[in-house]
């Protein structure tokens, strides 16, 4: 029994001070500022920065690989505290951006057929490229919904999917996970967006949704600034030289162009359509 | 002797009756036919014609300069009256020439015989595949000039002619096999000389015994030839399925072809499209198709001319039995559902099913209970239900790693699952984000 014990007592304490002499002998030195910037990150690991994870990013800043903006999710307060951290004047031009949808056609927007199948739109997409009339059309299951880590999307009652620009942090899977590359970033301040991706000829959109852009250019006849195109039959806002006037949306004929400071939203269209068939 | 076959697979029912003895007659005359400038694998074509052009039977209407490429030409005489994208059956719209016919059918003045086979060598057998726009007629329309010319150092010794026909409801290579077996004879020879193959061996399943009468007595004369009889099971019409059963051989995983192992496999109605090539110089302007389906009036075996809309091909047939709840291009296993009948023939056209809703119920799937039926029946040796799981749920690089791109699409896993889960869906999801993740490395 003692001699049992002896013996522990006595391995323990050979090994014990071999660990000890290894972790003082082989210490490696880490920077305790990679610490400091993982706690300010946001700590969703949701690779939005293209590093593994936020303590992949933490490191890169630390080591000079990242910038201390490289994280979308976080937005400018975030970066000032890191910046706070690495001792450096935070220098940037990055604006805070958000995802917005492409389109708002959903229960206006005609089915080509009818979809049995897995209820999925990369699953959908691949059946004749889509249930919906439309090539451009939000398909509606959601799978932007399932990659969103923050809970910014949902499908709204008009079935089409919806960012919430609030909770919205700009990590950008959404734009990965839609099969009609439907999202898109915008700067996060900007109120006036055009819903649409459709890029078919006008006469052919009015077949098939209510509320498609059909390409008629009154949008850049009514802009005073030259920051509205059409290429392609879909009209295009240049951010950077839009000052939000909404005149644009105001002769809009499809009232497919959001103008949040106005109220100007497509919803309208929908809600005018719901009252029709109730009355 | 024991029919051939291959391991995996299911008993399929095959509802052939409805036209298996039915002649193959003349299709419907149309009045416009939309010719898409891609009916095939590879690159698409240019159009080679102008609008307003007036354009003959057998005339070149779009073509590319790709090797992997066939060109199309037109299917009746008329008028040019449009280029522009129509809807293709395969989903999205395409570029497609347009011709009204002015219901005379005249023929292209070059169009004229090549003369007699014996006369003709590889290469002007090869060119004659080219300008002929011939493709693979068994559904994938994969090039016949870039299929009889392997790469250097492959050495090719087997010719296998596909009169396997495993899709259920198709009848069209079985009664060109019963109606024409020597100009599918022909058809085999010419394509064995452009290749210089020796050996020919005419597969059909064995459920088709007329058919396996007439070949044998086609091939009689030839010493060069005989004929395969497989057991009836699907999908014994897949290449690597064949070649094992046949052959004995095994096709390595992709990118591995039946040329590694000395093989090449052609279609009964390829071959039969090339014989008439031979005979008459007519491109492939038009095809045999089955249409058929509990919702036809008059189910059919029709020579139909590519770029028909299939709403002609339906009149013709005498229309509806009853309102379809589905329409599909090619069989029920793997043809490609349809959005509607204004789409046209195309070269990969094999047939037209109309099913009516209780045959197109799609049943709500049920949780995976793990009975490995799907694994028994892949003929790939996949793990169907794995697959599936990953690719709903998203886990696309595990997909990978378990084959997913060796997965042909038969949809063997589908039909057996007996909790209808839509296995083949699922990993085509999974393919099509292996694939576009692949072509983006590459670049």
């Amino acid at each position: 029994m003692i001699g049992a014990l002896v013996t522990l007592a006595v391995l323990g304490l050979v090994f014990g001070s071999l660990l000890a002499y290894a972790a003082s002998r082989f210490r490696v030195e880490r920077d305790p500022r990679v610490d400091e910037v993982q706690d300010v990150l946001p700590g969703a690991n949701c690779g939005a920065c293209g590093y593994p994870g936020c303590g992949g990013l933490a490191e890169a800043i630390v080591d000079g690989r990242a910038p201390v903006d490289a994280c979308p999710v976080g937005g400018p307060a975030m970066w000032e505290s890191i910046a706070r951290i690495m001792g450096v004047e935070l220098t940037t031009d990055r604006e805070r951006m958000v995802a917005k949808v492409r389109c708002f056609g959903g229960t206006l927007c005609s089915d080509a057929f009818r979809y049995r199948g897995i209820e999925q739109c990369r699953a959908a997409a691949l059946v004749q490229k889509g249930p919906k009339a439309c090539p451009s059309g939000c398909l509606g299951f959601g799978d932007c919904v399932a990659a969103c880590q923050f809970g910014a999307l949902r499908i709204n009652r008009y079935g089409v999917a919806e960012v919430d620009p609030e909770r919205c942090t700009g990590c950008g899977k959404c734009v990965q996970a839609c099969p009609r590359q439907l999202i898109h970033m915008v700067p996060a301040g900007k109120k006036v967006h055009v819903l649409c991706a459709n890029t078919v000829r006008g006469a052919k959109v009015r077949k098939m949704c209510k509320v498609g852009c059909l390409g008629c250019r009154a949008c850049v006849r009514a802009c005073e600034y030259d920051a509205i195109q059409v290429d392609n039959n879909l009209a295009v806002i240049d951010y950077a030289k839009c000052t939000e006037c909404g005149a644009c949306a105001q002769k809009c004929p499809t009232k497919v162009i959001e103008d949040a400071g106005r109220q100007l939203h497509p919803r309208a269209v929908h809600e005018a359509a719901g009252r029709e068939a109730a009355s | 002797m024991a029919a051939k076959t291959f391991s995996g697979g299911v008993q399929v029912p095959h509802y052939k009756e409805l036209t298996e003895h039915l002649p193959i007659r003349e299709g419907p005359r149309p009045t416009e036919v939309v010719i898409p400038l891609s009916q095939h694998t590879g690159a698409p074509c240019e159009p080679t014609v102008r609008r307003g052009e007036r354009v003959l039977v057998g005339q070149k209407v779009g073509d590319s300069e790709a090797f992997v490429s066939a060109p199309v030409h037109a299917s009746v005489s008329g008028k040019v009256v449009a280029i522009e994208p129509r809807p293709h059956p395969l989903g999205g719209e395409v570029l497609a020439v347009v011709i009204e016919s002015d219901g005379e059918f005249a023929v292209h003045p070059e169009v004229k015989p090549l003369g007699p086979l014996e006369e003709l060598s590889p290469e002007q057998i090869k060119r004659m595949l080219r300008e002929s726009g011939m493709v693979g007629l068994g559904g994938a329309a994969f090039p016949t000039a870039v299929k009889v010319s392997p790469p250097e150092g492959k050495h090719i010794d087997v010719f296998l002619l596909n009169g396997a026909e495993c899709e259920p409801y198709l009848t069209a290579d079985h009664r060109l096999m019963v109606e024409h077996p020597e100009d599918v004879v022909l058809g085999m020879r010419a394509l064995m000389k452009a290749l210089g193959v020796g050996r020919g061996i005419v597969c059909v399943e064995d459920n088709k015994p007329d058919a396996i009468e007439a070949m044998k007595k086609a091939t009689m004369p030839h010493s060069e030839l005989e004929v395969a009889v497989c057991r009836t099971k699907y999908p014994q019409g897949s290449e690597k399925q064949l070649i094992k059963a046949v052959l004995g051989r095994e096709v390595p995983p992709p990118p591995g072809l039946p040329l590694d192992v000395g093989v090449v496999v052609n279609n009964v109605g390829t071959a039969w499209a090339v014989a008439r090539a031979l005979t008459t110089g007519l491109p492939l302007v038009e095809r045999v198709i089955t249409v058929t389906g509990p919702c036809v009036a008059q189910p059919a075996n029709l020579l139909v001319r590519i770029g028909t809309p299939f709403s002609s091909v339906v009149d013709f047939c005498g229309g509806f039995a009853s309102a379809p709840a589905k329409i599909i291009m090619g069989g029920p296993m793997m043809g490609v559902a349809q959005r509607g009948l204004e789409v046209p023939v195309i070269k990969g056209t094999s047939g037209l099913l109309l099913l009516p809703e209780e045959d197109a119920l799609a049943q709500q799937p049920q949780p995976c209970i793990r009975c490995g039926r799907c694994v028994e029946a892949c003929p790939m040796g996949l793990l169907p239900l794995l697959l599936a799981a990953y690719a709903e749920q998203g886990r696309f690089e595990e997909a990978e790693s378990l084959r997913a791109l060796n997965c042909m699409e038969c949809g063997s896993c589908s039909y057996i699952c007996p909790a209808r889960r839509p296995l083949v869906h699922a990993i085509r999801v999974a393919k099509a984000d292996i694939m576009a993740r692949l072509r983006a490395r590459r670049k």
